[in-house]
């Protein structure tokens, strides 16, 4: 690798492209179904340059029919194809959850293993900045929760693409899930953290693989997406405060890395859970049980969750502010356990 | 049937105060989000869908409304509330996310709903079809006189609940109309390469009931398909589903840049804007006089401009607010 391949950094969203096209590049079964994914390369840029290059058959611009192209991937799945498709924002599943969670998740158990669904649907998730209670979700617990579907939600670029060659190999749909304060569009601002080093070949990261990103001897604080960069924010406010926080990235819900995430509690005796879903019957929860359940003895304190109430997501900024996770709600869930 | 001239002054009437209002909301909303257009910023923050070039539709159907009438809107939803008679004030204080909003800053600018006149609007694509429906059934089963209109956009008759919607209305004759402002785009894709039919209204034939199309934006024509169509509901006749050709001035969202646009189209959309038109066909028939037109003119910017100072002066929500009003 030369030292400019090195140096390369981009963000999610060009992250996403590239995996795409080198994907359908060298797999002709692979093609793409959604709105606006055209010309116009996706609401988010996911598809950009890819119409250009591949065509309107490979590319295709589908109606507002979430539940007919959706459904129809499946069926493209089982007969051939691996099809990856865009449900613009993840608050629209909606319209076309019966494709998703009834089909696509339980066609392999129902043929008993025979007709597997090798399918992408990728979605964007969160908000921040004002786009209110159908359209700032991200309900990756909901996907998770359901039997049937990988979950996968990037924090970082390097990630971002070798998620997505991952979870178009994978013979399983996959849910890949983004989240526009990562994304790198001007016009939704971006956390910096997740634009970083990018090989411009393609390269795989094992879905159920959680990562590490900072090592701390005190408290584990576990997340995945956007979360993850406010857990190290908080790591390093709580360094200058002199408590040493291990910060981990699940990057995948299912499968979930669960020895990542027991070995780290295991070593720190501390726990918590950062979430940008609602708390309640959700992945906070899930974890927590998990640290319970399989490295009680380590515990030193009650494990402690920072996620939304349970409210939709409100539309004026001091109550979305209110409701999101930040540095300082991890920094207080910190000490709660110390 | 034709409006008479205090009904189409009534009609430019509205159509300006929207027009206006779209405008100064498109100068709110870009505050604070410039140079480099970020979409968390300013005193609005979001999208924003506006309706500038589409307000025949809103004012020529609403013109045969009542308080009592149901109406759900859409994404792109200020024409349709203003005709509906809803409250200029608490939704602009909404669309700002102030206290004083219609929901106190909860729901934002797709999420309007003012129960006093029966109106919601929401963000999911074909979404209020189906609450229309049950709204007409409602008014079906209490005997009550009053009609359900569910407003869409040409891409909403796409989704599967646009023609389940349909089935039932038209199974149960329930007193509803659909109205589908075809301004030819979803986002960025075209009709023609979203729409198996190049007109919507053949669609209605499978849930039979009648389906009408017209032409060219034209508050008159659509004042009167509406009117027929909203009184033979109203006499317990059934649904009805008109689409209506129009045009979207603005972009999809505030900050498109159009760029899916063929070339010359904004130039020529434009010369078909409904609002110029109909104002010159007003002097040309003497159905009002320019005096009287620019006073409704007049008292449209007044009205807009108390709309936006209401909303600014409104303080801003407590942030424990967000925990209120899940249930009731
Ligand atoms: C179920 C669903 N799918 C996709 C979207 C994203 N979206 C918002 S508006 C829009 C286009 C709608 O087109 P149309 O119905 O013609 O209304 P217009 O915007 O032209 O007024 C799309 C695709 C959504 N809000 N809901
Ligand atoms: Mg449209």
């Amino acid at each position: 690798m030369t030292k400019t391949t090195n140096a390369r950094k981009l963000t999610i969203s060009k992250a996403m492209a590239e995996a795409l096209g080198e994907a359908m590049d060298s797999d002709e079964r692979v093609f793409l179904m959604g709105e606006d994914i055209g010309k116009l390369g996706g609401a988010f840029g996911n598809t950009a340059g890819l119409y250009d290059r591949f065509g309107a058959k490979r590319v295709r611009d589908t109606p507002i029919s979430e539940t007919g192209f959706i459904g129809a991937a499946v069926g493209a799945a089982a007969c051939g194809m691996r099809p990856v498709v865009e449900l613009m924002f993840v608050d629209f599943f909606g319209v076309c959850m019966d494709a998703i969670y009834n089909l696509a998740a339980k066609n392999a158990y129902f043929s008993g293993g025979a007709q597997p669904v090798p399918m992408v649907l990728m979605s964007a998730i969160g908000g921040g900045y004002g786009d209110a209670g159908q359209h700032s979700q991200t309900l990756y617990g909901t996907f998770a929760h359901l039997p049937g579907m990988k979950v996968v939600a990037p924090s970082n670029a390097y990630d971002a693409k070798g998620l997505m060659h991952a979870a178009i190999k994978d013979d399983n749909p996959v849910i890949y899930l983004f989240h526009k304060a990562l994304h790198g569009l001007a016009w939704l601002g971006t956390t910096p953290g997740s634009i970083t080093h990018t090989p411009a070949e393609p390269y795989e990261v094992p879905l159920g693989k959680a990562a590490v990103l900072r090592e701390g001897s005190d408290v584990t604080i576990v997340g995945l997406s956007w979360p993850v960069h406010l857990a190290l924010a908080a790591a390093e406010d709580l360094a200058g405060q002199g408590v040493s926080a291990e910060v981990i990235d699940l990057r995948s819900l299912v499968p979930l890395d669960k020895e990542c995430v027991l070995n780290s509690v295991r070593k720190t005796g501390r726990l918590v859970v950062v979430d940008d879903d609602y708390q309640s019957f959700g992945v906070t929860g899930e974890i927590i049980a998990i640290a319970a359940n399989e490295a009680f003895g380590s515990l030193k304190a009650a494990p402690q969750r920072v996620a939304h109430p349970d409210i939709p997501v409100p539309f004026a900024r001091p109550m979305e502010q209110f409701a999101l996770p930040n540095k300082d709600k991890i920094v207080a869930s910190v000490h709660a356990t110390l | 049937m034709e409006p008479d001239a205090s009904q189409q002054l009534a009609m430019y009437k509205k159509m300006v105060t929207s027009r206006q209002y779209e405008d100064a909301i498109q100068g709110a909303y870009f505050e604070g989000k410039l140079p480099n257009f970020n979409m968390a910023n300013g005193p609005i923050p979001g999208e924003m869908h506006l309706s500038s070039g589409q307000e025949p539709c809103a004012a020529g159907v609403c013109a045969h409304l009542t308080n009592d009438d149901y109406v759900s809107a859409t994404h792109r939803a200020h024409h349709i509330a203003i005709a509906k008679g809803v409250d200029l004030e608490r939704m602009t204080a909404e669309i700002f996310g102030r206290v004083s909003g219609l929901s106190g800053g909860r729901g934002g600018h797709m999420h309007l709903f003012d129960t006093n006149v029966n109106f919601m609007s929401s963000g999911i694509v074909g979404e209020g079809i189906a609450p229309a429906v049950g709204a007409a059934l409602s008014f079906q089963m209490r005997g009550l006189p009053h009609v359900a209109v569910a407003f869409i956009g040409e891409g909403a008759a796409n989704q599967g609940a646009f023609h389940e919607s349909l089935n039932l209305a038209g199974l149960w004759k329930v007193p509803f109309v659909c109205i589908i402002e075809d301004n030819s785009y979803g986002i960025s894709v075209d009709k023609k390469r979203s729409t198996a039919v190049p007109r919507n209204d053949v669609r209605a034939a499978g849930y039979n009931m009648p389906g009408i199309y017209i032409e060219n934006n034209d508050p008159l024509s659509i004042y009167a398909a509406a009117g027929e169509a909203i009184d033979r509901a109203r006499k317990g006749g059934g649904p009805s589903l008109i689409e209506i050709e129009t045009f979207r001035l603005t972009g999809h969202f505030t900050g498109d840049p159009e760029t899916y646009r063929p070339e010359g189209e904004k130039e020529s959309i434009t010369k078909r804007d409904a609002l110029p038109l109909m104002r010159e066909r007003m002097i040309k028939n003497d159905v009002a006089a320019v005096a009287d037109i620019e006073a409704a003119e007049q008292s449209a910017s007044e009205t807009v401009a108390r709309a936006i100072a209401f909303a600014r002066a409104a303080p801003e929500p407590a942030p424990e607010e967000a925990l209120n009003m899940v249930f009731v």
